[in-house]
């Protein structure tokens, strides 16, 4: 896998994920994905975005145009050094929340995308990855 | 500085207010900074009062805290000041120089006073300096702080015209709701829906979600809970405008919105809303293609 193009957002308050949404709005366009997975990638990020925000304390969205020969993607991954999640099972079950949302975010995001990755980051942190591939044209 | 020194500076100014005013007055005139934004005459008149005030300030004999009971009044006239300044177009700068330029005219007049150069006059002068540049920056936070409010308040009208509430018909009304809902966005949606229901007597509310470009898990907790509140009402509360790719990204996210009645199309919505409220749409036969 080649790593076409990269971009760093930081996501420090709620007009970054407003930001977040727009940098990733632009990539999708320009690989020519379909309008539902355009909206799908967009909400996606805006999910995590938020859960970095309001779980994470803040850190990073890095957004990357991906290739691996027959299929171009993006690759979307969100960084922030907080708390971290104790128990990954628990925080992706439907429902789960330890804030006042719907507990849908993490379990949608996988949902909404083709590869999703949750990892602890040292000493402390979550980093989540999700990848959407499009066949090359 | 001997109090007397303070005191006779206070007096002086009394009885010297209409040529210190004059040289003031032209300081401001001349003041490259300054914009056609305030006329003469009210320049003319904020001046006067100013130095009345300020010469009443001193008098009492507190030149080191600003903050003090006895500057009040000071305060009082420089925020308003500053406050009206923001609102006709002033710059920060222009409005600060309105403090700044009084130092030329009442320094030379403790010059005429007190004698040029001795050492009387030189204190006076840096205890007035430190004065008149502590209610400078006064005045430059105030009119920070003014138009931070005007912005504010520029901000809260701009989200008040974009989420218009429609009487659609007797009983039926909509709001189109068009960008990001967000928190701020979804409060003021909230309010002016009930309201409208109330001042309308509608028994049906649409919300049209056309123009929101993604549904989140957020945005989607935001029209439940409006969906909720216009139920508390006694209204019910149709959720239109759900593009197809919104369908697919509630549907994937999980969001379960089975206790709310959604149309596709903003004209579904409203035959369904008339149709609750008793009405009926005919279409007249010689009309039909
Ligand atoms: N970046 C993070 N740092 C720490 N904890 C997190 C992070 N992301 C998620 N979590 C934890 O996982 C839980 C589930 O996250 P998820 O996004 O699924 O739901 P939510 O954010 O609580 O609500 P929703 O996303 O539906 O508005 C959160 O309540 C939180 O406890
Ligand atoms: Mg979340």
């Amino acid at each position: 896998m080649v790593v076409k193009s990269q971009e760093s957002r930081a996501i420090k308050n709620e007009d970054d994920i407003a930001v977040v949404r727009s940098s990733v709005k632009r990539v999708v366009a320009l690989l020519n994905f379909s309008l539902v997975n355009q909206t799908k990638i967009i909400t996606a990020a805006s999910e995590l975005a938020r859960n970095v925000l309001e779980h994470g304390g803040g850190g990073e969205a890095r957004i990357e145009l991906v290739d691996e020969g027959d299929r171009v993607g993006v690759r979307l991954s969100f960084e922030d050094l907080g708390k971290g999640i104790p128990d990954f099972d628990k925080a992706m079950e439907d429902g789960y929340t330890t804030g006042k949302g719907m507990g849908l975010g993490l379990g949608g995001a996988k949902r909404l995308m083709d590869e999703f990755s949750i990892t602890s980051n040292s000493p402390s942190g979550t980093k989540v990855s999700i990848t959407k591939w499009q066949e090359r044209i | 500085m001997a109090n007397d020194t303070m005191t006779s500076v206070a007096t002086l100014m009394r009885d010297s207010q209409k040529e210190i005013l004059a040289d003031w007055v032209d300081q401001q005139l001349k003041d490259p900074a300054r914009t056609q934004a305030v006329p003469e005459s009210s320049l003319r008149a904020s001046s006067n009062e100013f130095l009345s005030i300020f010469q009443e300030a001193i008098q009492k004999g507190n030149l080191d805290n600003m903050a003090a009971p006895e500057w009040e009044g000071a305060r009082k006239m420089l925020s308003e000041l500053s406050a009206s300044r923001a609102l006709q177009g002033s710059t920060p700068s222009e409005t600060a120089s309105f403090i700044f330029s009084l130092k030329e005219p009442l320094f030379a007049l403790i010059n005429k006073q007190l004698g040029a150069g001795n050492i009387a006059s030189s204190e006076a002068i840096v205890r007035y300096s430190k004065v008149l540049d502590q209610l400078g920056l006064y005045t430059f936070e105030s009119f920070q702080k003014s138009r931070e409010a005007v912005i504010r308040r520029q901000q809260k009208d701009m989200l008040e015209m974009s989420t218009p509430v429609i009487k659609l018909w007797e009983g039926v009304v909509a709001v189109p709701l068009i960008g990001t809902l967000d928190s701020a966005r979804t409060q003021i949606v909230m309010e002016n829906l009930l309201q409208a229901i109330v001042d309308t007597n509608s028994k049906v509310a649409i919300l049209d979600i056309t123009g929101v470009p993604t549904v989140d898990t957020q945005t989607a907790q935001h029209l439940i809970k409006t969906v909720s509140a216009t139920r508390l009402m006694g209204a019910d509360c149709i959720v239109s405008g759900i593009r197809p790719q919104i369908a697919q990204t509630i549907v994937h996210l999980g969001i379960d919105i089975q206790d709310i009645t959604t149309k596709a199309l903003m004209s579904d919505a409203i035959r369904e809303a008339m149709e609750r409220t008793g009405w009926s749409v005919i279409r007249n036969t010689s009309q039909e293609s």
